[in-house]
């Protein structure tokens, strides 16, 4: 039993460290929590699934949902963040929930308020593994997410768009007085943002189903992930994501099945009550 | 007399004739609130396309009693609080003579007080057995109640020898409604719920729990109340967590879509449904497959969609209040309440409806089927 609610907690969690690496990033690249990280991951998926049903292969209605919900965060910066760069951070904040409202209803009409499923992309038969069993597709998600960290890793680590990037985050008027230019870190880090949101989605529309609103709870427990790791770590983000969804498991397993929603949300208060900075996250001070 | 005294006359004359033909013009006015969109859109959408399909044929037929029916219908969208505010509407701003609806218990029960206050008649097209259980003045269902599909249920379990059960059921109000009927009318039947897991609404993963049912050896058979996202999960995770024994459902997801949504999870679950899902496999004396084939004929050739049990519900609801008002005379409020009330051997698509003062539903347990899903379709289970 442990093994089975570890592998399901392993699956989900991998969705919400993607989700959580979002939110990280766009934080890192100018301190503001987008709301509308949730929405990225719908896109995805509604997208996919219409695509699909419009009669294009898999693995293309897949390659042009990534690039739709891209394209979706590029807009969402250059049309919203952009012109309200000076507003404080949490104007900024309150704009991304506005954005992903508009988000959602424009999905309910663009598309519809059905539940969608979607096909798992190696097919269903469960695999026993330590007396559990496990999806294919959730292979598929733990594997292509653990690709994505490490494909990140590379690009902030070994190129210099990924070193403007987190030069940026680290102070952005040094990397101003570099030469970064500070408006194409914050371009791509949102349209990477979207693209990484929703791929965790087309990953997990197999297993969970999409449908019009289900950004609205992914996108809060990916925040409640990379508050748990720490806002700001990347490697907090892949930490807090798996935590989160085992912890998850182990609750709705041993403890309360019903109230299996309400462990991300007790984790947010105990986290900011006990350890704002998140597991990973800097401790940082205030140098007067 | 003076020509102002007879003009005045003759202009009297002429308003009380036309405002008696515009009162004999009057449509009927009957209101609707139904969860066309969203988690509950399976069962709102075909409610919504059957009662618009069968009020334009009824009206194209001359109307009630020479009158049309006029339709005014909203979206809640499956929200209770949506509903609320739809119904007030209906009664307050649109003054609708009836309302037809309520897809989800947890919209009918939060309407039901504004409906017994504003005295105007209500049927309602959801499941649990509390819309008619106590009895209200002014409340009346059309679908078997949750109680009738634990019975009806637990008579299949009987006839397979099984004697010890796990229910895992929702967040709803139908769920946690017809698992309280279940675990009440279990011991009847010789059935032992030995586990009793719940999941919430809009959950996603269904295998803690089932793999703590699958580590449960006594469970011969798990029976899942719900209806919308959640009874898909949870058929697809029975299948992936590797559960063998028999899964029941409730008659909730008697729709085409559970089982595309199950993919081929669904394959061998039973559950018990009205009989005109399987309309064309009916014994050709059954007192339901006329109705019930003539019902699908139209809805299928109409929509180009498979039919549900949902939209049967609707049109036994719009025929029973229509044969109502035609008996009644008249759209008036109390005497339309009363001759649904009197509504005997009306063969619709739910059975043969026979109400009474102390029965707002008037369905018994012979004409609910148990239904079995065999290659992606619908059959009666031997």
């Amino acid at each position: 039993m442990l093994a089975q609610f570890l592998l399901s907690g392993l699956t989900i969690g991998a969705i919400y460290a993607l989700v959580a690496l979002g939110f990280t990033l766009i934080y890192n690249a100018s301190h503001v929590i987008n709301f509308a990280q949730g929405e990225f991951v719908m896109v995805g998926g509604m997208a996919t699934v219409a695509l699909s049903a419009a009669g294009l292969p898999l693995p293309a209605a897949i390659a042009l949902a990534v690039v739709a919900a891209a394209a979706v965060g590029l807009a969402l910066e250059k049309f919203a963040i952009e012109p309200a760069r000076n507003a404080s951070v949490v104007s900024l904040i309150i704009i991304t929930i506005g954005a992903s409202i508009l988000l959602r209803g424009l999905a309910s009409l663009v598309w519809d308020k059905s539940i969608h499923s979607m096909k798992p992309f190696s097919g269903d038969t469960p695999i026993a593994i330590a007396g559990a069993t496990l999806l294919p597709q959730s292979l598929w998600v733990m594997g292509v997410a653990a690709v994505i960290v490490a494909l990140l890793a590379w690009f902030f680590g070994r190129t210099l768009l990924g070193k403007a990037l987190l030069a940026t985050s680290h102070n952005r008027v040094a990397a101003q007085l570099m030469g970064i230019s500070v408006r194409r870190v914050l371009l791509v880090s949102y349209g990477l943002s979207a693209a990484l949101g929703a791929v965790a989605g087309i990953l997990v529309a197999p297993i969970t189903f999409t449908s019009w609103d289900v950004g609205v709870m992914l996108g809060l427990k990916g925040f409640a992930a990379a508050i748990l790791g720490g806002m700001g770590s990347g490697a907090g983000a892949v930490v807090g994501g798996l935590a989160l969804g085992i912890l998850e498991a182990m609750g709705a397993g041993y403890l309360s099945s019903a109230y299996k929603d309400a462990i991300a949300f007790v984790l947010i208060l105990v986290v900011l009550f006990f350890l704002p900075n998140g597991l990973l996250g800097k401790r940082s001070s205030e140098r007067v | 007399m003076a020509l102002s005294t007879l003009a005045a006359r003759l202009s009297l004359a002429a308003l009380a004739f036309t405002a008696t033909a515009a009162l004999a013009q009057a449509p009927i006015k009957i209101g609707a609130f139904l969860a066309v969109t969203g988690p509950a859109s399976f069962l709102g959408d075909p409610e919504q396309k059957t009662l618009e399909m069968y009020i334009e044929k009824i009206n194209a037929a001359g109307g009630v009693a020479g009158r049309k029916i006029q339709f005014v219908s909203y979206d809640s969208a499956g929200d209770a609080e949506k509903a609320r505010t739809f119904a007030r509407r209906l009664i307050e701003q649109d003054k609708v003579d009836l309302i037809i609806g309520g897809s989800s218990t947890g919209e009918t029960m939060a309407v039901v007080p504004m409906v017994e206050q504003a005295q105007i008649p209500f049927i309602s097209l959801a499941g649990a057995v509390v819309i008619v259980e106590p009895v209200k003045k002014w409340v009346f269902k059309t679908p078997h109640t949750d109680r009738m599909a634990c019975e009806r249920i637990f008579l299949d379990m009987r006839s397979r020898k099984i004697q010890r059960i796990a229910l895992i059921s929702g967040a709803g109000g139908f769920d946690k409604s017809m698992r309280g009927q279940c675990l009440n009318v279990a011991g009847t039947y010789g059935i032992q719920v030995v586990a009793d897991e719940a999941y919430g609404a809009g959950d996603t993963d269904m295998t803690a729990q089932l793999t703590k049912i699958k580590g449960n050896a006594q469970v011969q058979a798990v029976l899942n109340a719900g209806f919308g996202q959640g009874p898909a999960i949870v058929t697809k995770n029975f299948k992936q967590v590797g559960l063998s024994v028999p899964l029941y459902q409730s008659h909730g997801v008697s729709s085409k879509e559970y089982i595309k949504l199950s993919g081929g999870a669904a394959e061998g679950v039973r559950l018990p449904a009205a009989a005109m899902l399987v309309a064309e496999k009916l014994p050709a004396d059954d007192v339901q497959r006329n109705v019930a084939l003539a019902y699908k004929k139209a809805y299928e050739a109409r929509y180009k969609q498979d039919i549900s049990t949902f939209g049967g519900h609707a049109y036994d609801a719009l025929y029973i209040a229509v044969e109502a008002i035609k008996r009644a005379g008249s759209a008036d409020k109390a005497k339309v309440r009363d001759e649904i009330e009197k509504t005997t051997n009306f063969v619709g698509t739910g059975g043969v409806v026979t109400m009474t003062p102390k029965d707002h539903m008037g369905l018994n347990l012979t004409h609910f089927r148990m239904l079995e899903v065999k290659n992606g379709d619908w059959s009666i289970a031997q």
